[in-house]
Formats: C-alpha cells, sequence, structure tokens
C-alpha cells in the first residue's frame, strides 16, 4: 500500500524523537490517549501546548531583560513552563528548564540567558519536528498517528 | 457514576453487608466518579481531561481555583473527587485545598511538577489525600477513586463511632484497621463508594461486628431536619435527646443523633475557624491552664504522655490516634472534646463534658473513655511506650483524656509535654488527636495533646518529617480543623474524656498518626492534628516563637511514619484534618473553645518553622491554654520524660498563660457558625 512506506517513514520518524531523546515516555501515554473519539489527540494537544508555551516564553525574555532581575519571578514562570513541557513528553526542553531553574535558585544570571537561549533552541527544533512529523501522519492516514511504540 | 450499586457483580459475599472489594471494584465504580480539575495550564488541564474519560470518569474542568469554588459551592454534592494543581495565579493550591476541605469535605489530590519534599509535605499538612508529581500519567489516576471511599468509609466510622461507644479496643482496632471497615459492612453509606473497602473492612468489620450498629443514613432530607432542630433548639442548646424528638424520626435513636451532632459541631467549627480565624482563636486551651486543665491535662496529657513516652509512637499509637481523630470512635470522642471544655473539663474532677457537651457526648465519651481506662495507664507512664500502641493510645489517650476525672492531670501533662519538643514534632501531632475526642468542650484542651500526642506517636516511628511541615501545611489546612469540637463547649456534660465529641476526630486522629509533628521543626502548623486546639491555638498563636497555626492542625498528618495502618487513618485524617484544619486556625485565636477539637489542630498552627520544639512548646502552649490547665501541671508532668527542656517552658507557659486570657472565654468562641 502506499501508506506503508508513509507509515513506514513516520515510524522511523517517531523512533529518532525518542532516541535523540526530544521526546520521553509521557509522549507515549499521550499516543494512548488518542483514539476513535480524538483521532488528532496528540496534535491538539502539543498545538495547545506551543500557544500556551509561547506566551511563557515571552514572559521569561521580557523578565530577563528587566532590572532588577527577579529571579524569583523567572523561576515561576519556568516551572510553568517546565510542567507543560513535561506534560508532552518534551524531553530535552525539559531537561533545559531544570536547568534554568538551577540557575535561577543560585541566582546565574549568566547561566540562566545562556540557558534560556539554548532552552528556546530546543524548543523550537522540537516544534519543527513535530510539525513535520504530523503533517506526515495525516498523509499517512489516521492509522499512523496511533502508532505504538514497539 | 454508578457506584453504588449494586453491583451486581459485587460479590456481596456472604458476609452480611461486606461486599468483597474486589467485585465491587470491579464492578462500576469507580466508573462514573466526577472529578473536578483544576489547572491553569491548558494542555495539563487538556490530558488530564483526557485520561480521567478514559478511565470512566466525569469529568469538570477549570482553569480557576475561583472558578472551581464556585462549580462547587453550586453543586455541592455534584463531585467526588477534587485534582488541583499546586501553583495557580490566583489561588495558592493549597489555599483551595483548604476551602474544599472546610465547606466541602471532598478529598482532594493535588498536583504539581514539584516535587519537592516540602512542597508534598505541605499538601499532606494541609490534608490533601495524594499528591500527584506531573507530568501525570495515567495510572495515577485510575486509582483516585479509593480516597473517596476511604473518606467516607472514615465519615461514615465516625459516625458509627460516635455513636457506638463500644469497646474501644475494638475502636481501636477498627480505626486501625480500616476505616473503611466500618462503612464496609454498615450498609448504606452515601455512596456505594464505601463498598470498596468491603474487603479489609469486611473482615474487619466482622470482627467489630459487635460494634457495628445499624448505621443511620444520614441523608440529605435527615440532615435538613436535623440542622432545622439544632438551629431551633439553638446550637448551644441542641442536645441530642431534644434533637432527636424535634425530628421525631422513627428508627433514629439519640446516639445516632448525638454522633452526627458532634460531627457537624466539628463542621462549624471548622467553618467559624476559618473566619475567626483571625479573630481570637486563642483556643480553649489557654483555659485549661488553670483548673480545668487538670482533668483535661489527664486526658491530654495522656496522649502527651503516651507519645511522649512512646516518643515514637509505634505506628499502632498513632494509628489510634488517627482512628481517634479521625473520629473513630476511640479517638473521636476524646479528642475533641477535651479541648472543647477547656473551661470546665479540664477540671477532670468534673467529668463534664464541656466538651461538647452534649450529654451524648458525655456518654459516648463516658463509654469511650472505657476505651481509654485501659489505655491511659500507658500513658501515665509517660511512656509513651505506650503510645506505642499506637494509634489506640492515642486513641485512649483522647479518651483518657475525655474522662476527665479519670485520668490524671499527668495526662495532661503528657499531651502537653508531648507538645513539647518531644522527639520532635512526633508526637505532638499525635497528641493533639487524642486528646479532642474526648472533650470537645475543652477546645483549646487537650487537642493540643492529641495533636502531640498524635506527633508522638508520630514520632516515634515516624519519620519525622511528617510531622513537620505537614504541620506548616496543617496550620493552613487545619484552619479546618477547627471542626464544630467546640460543640462540647456548649456542654459541659461531663465528657469523660471520651466523650470527646471530636468530630473533628478525624483530623485529630490524624495528627497521632502523623508524624506530622514530628516535624516540630518544620512547621507544627496546626497539623498537628491539633484540631483540638485550633481555637486555642490560635489564640495561643501569640506565641511568638513559633506561629502554630493550628490551623492545619491535624491536617498534615502526614502519618507516612508509621504503619500502614496509621497512615491510612492519617490518610484520612488528612483529609479530615484538612478540612478540620482549615477552621481550625488556630492561631491562637479565641477559638481555642471550639479548639478543643481543634486543639488537636493547634498543634498544627504552630508553625513552626524549624523546631519541634517549639511545636512542642506551642503545643504545650496550646494544649495549655487550651486546657487552662495548670500549665505547670502539664509541663511538669511530662518534662522528665516527655519533653526534655528543649522548650522553654517558660516561654511556653507564659505563652500559654497569656492565651489563657484569651481563651478564658472560650465558651463564646464556639459559636458555631453553623
Amino acid at each position: 500500500m502506499e501508506r506503508n512506506p508513509l507509515r513506514r517513514q513516520l515510524q522511523m520518524m517517531r523512533k529518532s524523537f525518542f532516541d535523540q531523546g526530544y521526546l520521553d515516555d509521557q509522549f507515549v501515554q499521550l499516543e494512548e490517549l488518542q483514539d476513535e473519539a480524538n483521532p488528532n489527540f496528540v496534535e491538539e494537544v502539543v498545538t495547545l501546548y506551543y500557544r500556551d508555551s509561547s506566551r511563557l516564553i515571552l514572559s521569561i525574555e521580557q523578565a530577563l531583560e528587566r532590572k532588577p532581575f527577579d529571579f524569583n519571578k523567572l523561576d515561576a514562570y519556568m516551572h510553568q513552563f517546565k510542567g507543560s513541557s513535561s506534560s508532552i513528553g518534551a524531553k530535552k526542553v525539559k531537561a533545559e528548564s531544570t536547568l534554568f531553574r538551577e540557575y535561577c535558585k543560585s541566582g546565574n544570571k549568566e547561566g540562566c540567558m545562556r540557558c534560556f537561549q539554548q532552552l528556546k533552541k530546543e524548543y523550537a527544533t522540537l516544534r519543527k519536528k513535530l510539525e513535520a512529523y504530523f503533517q506526515l501522519a495525516r498523509q499517512a492516514g489516521p492509522m499512523e498517528t496511533a502508532c505504538r511504540p514497539k | 457514576m454508578n457506584f453504588s450499586c449494586g453491583r451486581g457483580a459485587m460479590s456481596i459475599t456472604s458476609s452480611s453487608a461486606a461486599w468483597k472489594p474486589a467485585d465491587a471494584v470491579a464492578d462500576q465504580f469507580p466508573a462514573g466518579l466526577r472529578v473536578l480539575v483544576v489547572d491553569d495550564d491548558p494542555t495539563c488541564l487538556m490530558i488530564l481531561e483526557k485520561m480521567l474519560r478514559t478511565c470512566l470518569y466525569e469529568v469538570t474542568k477549570c482553569n480557576r481555583a475561583e472558578t472551581a469554588l464556585s462549580i462547587l459551592r453550586e453543586n455541592k454534592n455534584g463531585f467526588d473527587v477534587v485534582i488541583s494543581d499546586v501553583h495557580m495565579p490566583d489561588m495558592d493550591g493549597f489555599k483551595l485545598l483548604e476551602h474544599i476541605g472546610l465547606e466541602m469535605d471532598l478529598p482532594v489530590i493535588m498536583m504539581s511538577a514539584d516535587d519537592g519534599k516540602h512542597v508534598v509535605m505541605k499538601g499532606v499538612t494541609h490534608g490533601a489525600c495524594d499528591y500527584l508529581i506531573k507530568p501525570v500519567r495515567i495510572e495515577a489516576l485510575k486509582n483516585i477513586w479509593q480516597h473517596v471511599v476511604r473518606k467516607r468509609k472514615n465519615e461514615w466510622k465516625e459516625f458509627e463511632q460516635s455513636g457506638s461507644v463500644e469497646e474501644g479496643d475494638r475502636q481501636l482496632k477498627q480505626s486501625e484497621d480500616a476505616d473503611y471497615s466500618s462503612s464496609a459492612n454498615e450498609g448504606n453509606w452515601r455512596g456505594s463508594k464505601k463498598r470498596k473497602d468491603d474487603e479489609e473492612e469486611t473482615d474487619e468489620r466482622d470482627d467489630t461486628s459487635t460494634l457495628k450498629k445499624p448505621r443511620v443514613v444520614w441523608s440529605v432530607e435527615l440532615h435538613q431536619q436535623f440542622v432545622a432542630a439544632v438551629n431551633q433548639l439553638g446550637i448551644d442548646k441542641a442536645v441530642p435527646k431534644k434533637i432527636l424528638e424535634m425530628m421525631n424520626v422513627p428508627g433514629l435513636t439519640r446516639e445516632n443523633v448525638a454522633s452526627h451532632l458532634q460531627k457537624y459541631r466539628l463542621y462549624l467549627r471548622r467553618l467559624s475557624g476559618v473566619s475567626q480565624h483571625q479573630s481570637n482563636l486563642n483556643p480553649p486551651f489557654i483555659s485549661p491552664q488553670g483548673a480545668t486543665f487538670g482533668p483535661l491535662s489527664s486526658l491530654n496529657g495522656l496522649d502527651l504522655q503516651a507519645l511522649a513516652a512512646t516518643g515514637q509512637l509505634p505506628t499502632q499509637s498513632l494509628a489510634r490516634l488517627q482512628a481517634a481523630g479521625l473520629g473513630r470512635p476511640t479517638a473521636k470522642s476524646s479528642i475533641p472534646m477535651t479541648l472543647v471544655d477547656q473551661r470546665n473539663t479540664f477540671s477532670f474532677e468534673n467529668p463534664k463534658l464541656r466538651f461538647g457537651g452534649q450529654q451524648q457526648q458525655h456518654m459516648n465519651n463516658k463509654q469511650q473513655i472505657n476505651l481509654l481506662h485501659g489505655i491511659p495507664t500507658n500513658m501515665e507512664p509517660k511512656q509513651l511506650d505506650n503510645l506505642q500502641h499506637s494509634g489506640q493510645s492515642i486513641g485512649n489517650m483522647n479518651m483518657q483524656v475525655a474522662s476527665h476525672g479519670a485520668q490524671n492531670n499527668q495526662n495532661n501533662s503528657l499531651l502537653m509535654q508531648m507538645g513539647q519538643p518531644q522527639s520532635r514534632g512526633q508526637v505532638l501531632g499525635d497528641t493533639t488527636v487524642s486528646q479532642s475526642p474526648g472533650h470537645p468542650s475543652s477546645m483549646g484542651q487537650p487537642i493540643l495533646s492529641n495533636g502531640m500526642a498524635a506527633n508522638f506517636a508520630s514520632r516515634n516511628g515516624i519519620p519525622e518529617n511528617i510531622g513537620g511541615p505537614s504541620y506548616n501545611t496543617v496550620s493552613q489546612a487545619s484552619s479546618t480543623l477547627n471542626l464544630p469540637l467546640n460543640f462540647p463547649m456548649n456542654h459541659a456534660s461531663e465528657l469523660p474524656g471520651n466523650s470527646f465529641p471530636l468530630e473533628s476526630t478525624p483530623g485529630i486522629s490524624s495528627f497521632s498518626s502523623k508524624g506530622v509533628f514530628q516535624d516540630v521543626s518544620s512547621e507544627i502548623k496546626g497539623s498537628v492534628g491539633f484540631m483540638l486546639g485550633y481555637d486555642i491555638f490560635n489564640d495561643l498563636n501569640q506565641h511568638k516563637t513559633q506561629s502554630w497555626e493550628l490551623q492545619n492542625v491535624g491536617m498534615t498528618f502526614d502519618a507516612p511514619q508509621h504503619s500502614s495502618s496509621l497512615q491510612d487513618d492519617l490518610h484520612i485524617m488528612q483529609s479530615v484534618s484538612v478540612q478540620q484544619g482549615s477552621t481550625v486556625q488556630m492561631n491562637g485565636h479565641n477559638r481555642s473553645a471550639a479548639i478543643a477539637s481543634k486543639a488537636m489542630f493547634s498543634a498544627g498552627d504552630i508553625k513552626e518553622h524549624g523546631n519541634a520544639q517549639n511545636v512542642n512548646q506551642h503545643l504545650n502552649n496550646l494544649v495549655d491554654n487550651a486546657r487552662r490547665v495548670k500549665s505547670e501541671r502539664i509541663y511538669d508532668t511530662s518534662p522528665a520524660n516527655l519533653f526534655p527542656d528543649h522548650f522553654g517552658q517558660e516561654d511556653l507557659m507564659s505563652a500559654l498563660l497569656k492565651q489563657q486570657d484569651g481563651i478564658g472565654p472560650t465558651e463564646n468562641e464556639f459559636d458555631f457558625d453553623g
């Protein structure tokens, strides 16, 4: 079937996400929630995540530019961001968030800023990857998206 | 939801009403469980909703705490469990937790990406029945129904317990075993959820069959009738007998009414505790300092002592305490009462149940006292070893305390002592717990002990932290504890210690088990289960040393320490206490009276940050205050054994004394807002 190659491609793509550490098991949880009633559940959640978290990213950016530096506030934002990111299984993003919070706790402004840049990169990279993945999934047909990890 | 039901599949086994839980579970419950999810993060909210739906629960989501509260208020019985995030923009999750506990008494599960021990502890102390770390997995949600069942069971148990004084042992036993047990057998619980417990419960219940009495289901109508009768009579004058007459419900016994009244009072206290939080909560504990303390002290002392003695309240004790706190028959009675009655009850001499007066309670107490009698002995020796009996002792203690006349002041001292830095906090929680049951009236009283006892108990074996941080939360939560423990106040009936109509005991018991107190260091906030003393403690709050916010008293029982049984109890207590705790707000408000029951919580209030000692001190203070017991007494007895001089006794004493004044008019405190 013509889907096969797509499906295969999709599966490989998906596997790479896990292998490369972009996603963790929480993503699988999301996939498992997807069903007939919500055939695009994962995509919807990820979309919602990016929409909502972009707001947070902006707030953090603004806070980073403010003087004096408010570590507490930054930490609070990042806590939220981390919660969201972890709930979709964004592994690398989550790791950066954790690191960022560490810097906040130790009052390391430089560390925070550097870390944040890295975080934004990971965040954007993941977004692109997932967008491509969902697109492919749509092409491959609903079945694909519901693939379960082997 | 169809829990109830019938599950045909339920194997309603042979045991009389006991269904085999497994079957029941397999049945439809928990499908249909009505869950309210609160989280400001839309992503998480969406995921949770989907997960919960997958578990076949009925989900309502909202992204603001305020919205959640109004939804809950509008649909009082529309939900079974609430899941809430900790960090929310409009209201702190713990605050929401308190509110819910107070107003709706629903099990609340906290959630957060933050898995730091302190935060989790806070959850415990505030009475959360569980804490989930984000990201939440569906497996974690599958079992949340257990909290609902557990809570129901406990509630029923309370009812039952209060009604049936059967042997204290039984109660203790029951309490330990199961919150569920009682409900299981009983039959109609509010929700079939109870059936779940069935497994163990049934077993347990069979054992305690003697204890079981035909359960009365307090339906909405029945409760309304009850409330109407109470209001007509006047909350202060509402005695079971009269209420029963007014209600005129065939088949309803005075005992049923009495136990329900106890609960109701706790509830009122809790409510008023919250409102009064600021006001003088001076828990009646202060009063105990004076004479009243005597009797109470004994009771409390017992607890304390027990706690102190054991220092490590064996889980058992904690369990007992919990049971007591939870309102298990054993514990319940004693704890709430003691505190309540500070004024009068304190004096053991006259067992009047200050606590809560009701004669019923008195009766209950008496009966319970008996239970305690056996136990107190243990305590006296200031060996908390007895406490080890675990929850039992706590329960006993309470009872004992309740039995004012019965015990010796030592008990009080114990309690007080317990409050002391004993092992830091452990016992504290416990002690208070135990206390309350007996003397509702002594609000300020022994609650502390209970809590303390609880602490002690918990201390013994319990991981201190439990006590600690929990306390803090407890304090917050403890406000709820202010449950109408006070009620006893009205009736100076002699609650022989047993009669702690601590409705709030639930919370109290939790104290005990919770090592919460243990952590005294952290914050004894009310969590100590000072439910009893919430008020008292509140008043006591004056202590500068540590702001014991009893509020949380009892709430945070984190019983992790002990034995599983305790844990369960604690758990329940937690939930219970949460409610109670919040009201309790023992911040030294005058609620002390109400504190009686709260007293237990007061311990919780004691927000000690950091040192158990403080907590203890507070506890002591609270207890003292509540009790008006001779403070000396309290301290004296214990010091040797129970509390090393960690606490500046003097400070405590003075604090207490100060409180006392505040607490003095505890009677008024109990104005149940009900």
